[in-house]
């Protein structure tokens, strides 16, 4: 800041610090909720601090999961929904960068228009071509499997542009020293491309990996099997009980932890990620 | 070690610009050429073809006996340093003047004693370990420089090396260019739009124009002898004067080229107060502006006949009609305004025909 005006440099602390508690709050409720009894949360007579039950609850919630709506450990959900989410992150990122490798480096016929209609797809995300991809996931018998959770979706336009883009900017002149160097096509992508590429796959990784993790509509198609279920249908599941008491504490539970992955994504990967979107290395 | 000769080499792309139109000339083993002209002109097209880097539409390209027309880049036998060095960002100086050599499945102890040896020449020992991105520019170029020389290629290919570089790195590392070219004798080919880079460096000189030859030479012969009246400008700095005889009043007694263009070098030309004897020129001139770079003085002067006539439409680098430039040593100087008159002798004097594209000789 160049002015320091007292009240300058407060009004920005104070609406920085409205928005932290309009954002904080929810999370913190969720927590605090998690560690009382449903008896407690049911009688709406929950506490603001924490209570002594949160061990118990986690534990609980893990290993046996509900007594009554999906008796499944939440620990067998987040295994699941892990899965599917770096199967996607992981699958976007080498289909994308193969086919952004293709697109920039390679000369074959109908080149921009193979590009072209990568980037249509970017107005298809599965919520509007549902129906044909269930059909077709149905037909090749991939229903109630992980590679029919995650290989309809692993198809990226978006990863594609951006590895395109930043396949632009690199140097011809690399390539040629490359070729002069005796390197083929595929020791260039992997000697230089690769080792190039790794801060923009991490920030990638950590949007496509959330983008997995919070897939629902997709999952809730696909798995009828309830050792598959990920943990983002599982919250909704626990949530939804009929003639009985919801179990709000394992349900806070399961919302705490179906938040822990994304975070420790994001804060390890934080200080990649920000390199790879504002700086190329070159 | 090898020469390399090109026979009528073409390059035409599918728009159907003709980039090279029929080029031929052969540079012997150890030898330094050096390809020279102005931006477009086709030189890095050709040197390009050389590398296998642009495809090769008619003629045939040989190095060490070999026409390597359909031969990859890797397989010739050749390495090139890069106008932007192109230096892989993310490996050690040691990894990139050892990629190359690995790629090649050299044995480990092998590449350590080349690239040990390079670093040692070029000065990189202590910087092995660092990356291209903390090395300055010059040092940047020497591990592109090292990355030439421990494939030990039959031929150095330069693509504007220098060009990044500030004014006096260049110097420092074209007298550093030369000597390790000595040193080695290694065939190589330089391409560079710096006539001054050009002269200093070459031991055969080409000259290229839109896609031609216009003169191969030695630097020298070129300077003293240019063959067309591109040549002449292009070659030398400041350029050489360039008039016109068909309207002009200059006569030039027992020539027989009345509609000649007469060139003159600025240091060829001479402050006088009489007359010049035996066949040289003497210029009329009214000085228009006067530039003084220390140990010598440009002076621009105007010649009376054309003052305020014919309007100004000079290419880039050339001198408008009627201009005229004298170089002076730098104690002299005459007042802007002054009337002064140049002189040359006879057998300083320059002929061309009237389209500039043939050298009279008397």
């Amino acid at each position: 800041m160049v002015e320091h005006r007292r009240f300058g440099n407060l009004l920005p602390h104070l609406v920085l610090f409205i928005g932290v508690v309009v954002v904080a709050f929810p999370v913190y409720l969720a927590i605090v909720a998690s560690t009382h009894t449903d008896t407690l949360i049911a009688n709406g007579q929950m506490p603001l601090y924490p209570g002594t039950h949160g061990l118990e609850t986690y534990w609980h919630t893990i290993v046996s999961g509900t007594g009554k709506t999906t008796r499944q450990p939440v620990g067998g959900m987040m295994i699941a929904s892990l899965v599917m989410a770096v199967g996607i992150a992981v699958g976007k990122i080498a289909i994308s960068i193969i086919s952004a490798y293709a697109i920039v480096f390679f000369s074959f016929p109908l080149r921009m228009t193979t590009f072209w209609i990568i980037f249509i797809t970017l107005m298809l995300p599965v919520e509007v071509r549902i129906f044909p991809t269930y059909k077709i996931t149905s037909d090749l018998g991939m229903l109630d499997s992980y590679s029919g959770l995650i290989l309809p979706l692993i198809a990226s336009a978006t990863a594609t542009l951006l590895f395109r883009q930043f396949f632009m900017t690199i140097p011809k002149e690399l390539v040629e020293a490359s070729k002069m160097d005796g390197a083929g096509p595929i020791r260039f992508f992997f000697d230089t491309l690769l080792p190039l590429s790794l801060t923009n796959i991490a920030a990638l990784f950590v949007i496509l990996f959330i983008y997995g993790w919070n897939q629902y509509l997709w999952p809730l198609l696909i798995t009828t099997r309830d050792d598959m279920q990920t943990i983002v249908i599982g919250i909704k599941k626990i949530i939804d009980v009929h003639d009985a008491l919801t179990e709000w504490s394992v349900a806070m539970a399961t919302a705490v932890l179906a938040m822990l992955p994304p975070v420790a994504v994001v804060v390890f990967m934080q200080r990649l990620f920000v390199k790879g979107l504002i700086e190329t290395e070159k | 070690m090898a020469n390399v000769a090109l026979r009528n080499v073409r390059k035409a792309y599918p728009n159907g610009f003709e980039a090279i139109k029929g080029v031929n000339f052969e540079v012997g083993d150890g030898q330094f050429c050096v390809l020279v002209g102005p931006s477009g002109c086709g030189k890095s097209t050709l040197l390009r073809m050389v590398a296998g880097l642009e495809t090769i539409t008619s003629g045939e390209i040989d190095i060490g006996g070999r026409v390597v027309n359909g031969i990859e880049p890797a397989d010739r036998d050749i390495a090139m340093v890069f106008q932007n060095y192109a230096l892989y960002p993310h490996m050690s100086v040691y990894n990139n003047m050892a990629y190359g050599l690995r790629n090649r499945g050299m044995p480990k102890d092998e590449i350590e004693t080349r690239v040990q040896e390079a670093a040692r020449i070029l000065e990189l020992s202590l910087l092995l370990d660092r990356k291209p991105g903390q090395l300055s520019g010059g040092q940047r170029q020497r591990v592109a420089m090292g990355r030439a020389i421990v494939r030990q290629p039959k031929v150095f290919l330069f693509d504007e090396p220098l060009s990044n570089l500030d004014a006096k790195l260049r110097i420092a590392m074209r007298v550093e260019i030369r000597r390790l070219q000595r040193r080695l004798a290694t065939t190589s080919i330089y391409v560079t739009h710096d006539q001054l880079e050009a002269m200093t460096l070459a031991d055969i000189l080409v000259v290229m124009n839109g896609g031609q030859v216009e003169q191969i030479g030695n630097p020298l012969d070129i300077y003293q002898k240019p063959a067309t009246t591109f040549v002449a400008a292009f070659i030398g700095a400041p350029p050489m004067n360039l008039i016109p005889l068909r309207d002009s009043n200059i006569h030039l007694p027992g020539r027989n080229a009345e509609a000649g263009i007469l060139g003159i070098r600025p240091e060829d030309l001479q402050m006088v107060n009489g007359s010049m004897p035996d066949g040289g020129v003497v210029l009329d001139l009214t000085v228009e502006a006067i530039e003084r770079v220390g140990a010598e003085t440009y002076v621009y002067g105007q010649r009376p006949q054309q003052q305020g006539g014919a309007a100004i439409s000079a290419k880039p680098g050339e001198l408008p009609p009627g201009e005229i430039l004298v170089r002076i040593p730098g104690q002299q100087g005459p007042a802007i305004g002054e009337k002064i008159r140049a002189a040359a002798v006879r057998d300083k004097l320059h002929l061309f025909s009237a389209d500039g594209r043939k050298r009279i000789e008397s």
